[in-house]
């Protein structure tokens, strides 16, 4: 299969994120990947971190928590509830990062069922505004760097040509 | 407050300009740094011009600006601009399309299971 980008919307001066992508599996496959810990912790979170899931329990009241671990060791903890999980098509859960408490996300995640195919949309609510840039800075932090980097790369091969 | 960039066709402008090798070249230069046209100009084989010109894009393109000083007019980057571009886009986008891509792998290992 040809990969399917991820579309991104998230409008100037809104608390909200919204994430679409394709995948290329019945709905009922998708939503067991979203909801067995097992797979979870297969595909969730950054590749280079070791993921621990402490509870996975995606029902309609359940709560879940997992850990994130650094190759240094360092540990990065999320947790919430879910407030409706429906077969296959909704998911309604909080979002937290254990360390910023209190800043609480709320997280809908439907499942369109394209015949074969699935469309994942993902709608975050943050708490604010701010919030919500904060969390798109943190991504923009890292990237920057990363680019600057790449970039000091470039320019070192410049220099050694010239 | 890091905002994204509202105006499409700036970000068109922009990601052309740094599409070129020698501008982002130039950008990873003035990220230490304003610099003057001159002083840009020396690590590379081309001409003084064709360096003013990359920097014309550049400032076109709202990535860097110029000041105003007698006989220096250095060079300066924005780097609120070059975020909004280079990180504002990708970052957050692309950790989600990691974490979507392993899914990807994890649908097909279920798909061969069934």
């Amino acid at each position: 299969m040809s990969p399917s980008p991820t579309h991104i919307g998230a409008p100037d001066g809104s608390p909200f994120i919204d994430l679409d992508r394709e995948f290329d599996a019945p709905a009922d496959l998708v939503f067991r990947a979203l909801t067995e810990p097992g797979l979870v912790a297969r595909w969730l979170g950054p590749r280079d971190l070791r993921m621990r899931i402490v509870e996975y329990d995606a029902r309609t009241g359940g709560g879940y928590r997992y850990v994130h671990v650094a190759p240094d060791g360092s540990e990065y903890a999320f947790r919430g509830v879910f407030h409706t999980v429906t077969r296959p098509a909704l998911m309604i859960q909080t979002f937290e990062f254990e360390g910023a408490p209190g800043s609480v996300s709320l997280e809908t995640r439907t499942l369109r069922d394209l015949g074969g195919r699935t469309a994942l949309h993902q709608h975050t609510v943050f708490p604010s505004v701010a919030a919500r840039d904060r969390a798109i800075a943190d991504g923009m932090r890292r990237g920057i760097t990363e680019s600057m980097e790449r970039l000091d790369e470039l320019m070192q091969r410049q220099d050694g040509s010239s | 407050m890091p905002r994204p960039p509202a105006d499409p066709d700036r970000l068109d402008r922009a990601f052309a300009a740094l599409a070129d090798p020698v501008r982002r070249a130039i950008v990873a230069r003035l990220s230490t740094g304003p610099a003057t046209v001159g002083e840009l100009a020396a690590p590379f084989t081309i001409t003084v011009q064709a360096v003013s010109q990359h920097i014309q894009v550049l400032e076109q393109a709202g990535l860097v600006t110029r000041t105003r000083q007698a006989q220096r007019r250095p060079v300066h980057l924005d780097p609120a601009a070059l975020e909004s571009v280079t990180a504002w886009i990708d970052t957050y986008r692309l950790q989600a399309e990691r974490s979507y891509r392993r899914l990807d792998a994890v649908l097909d290992k279920l798909k061969e299971q069934t």
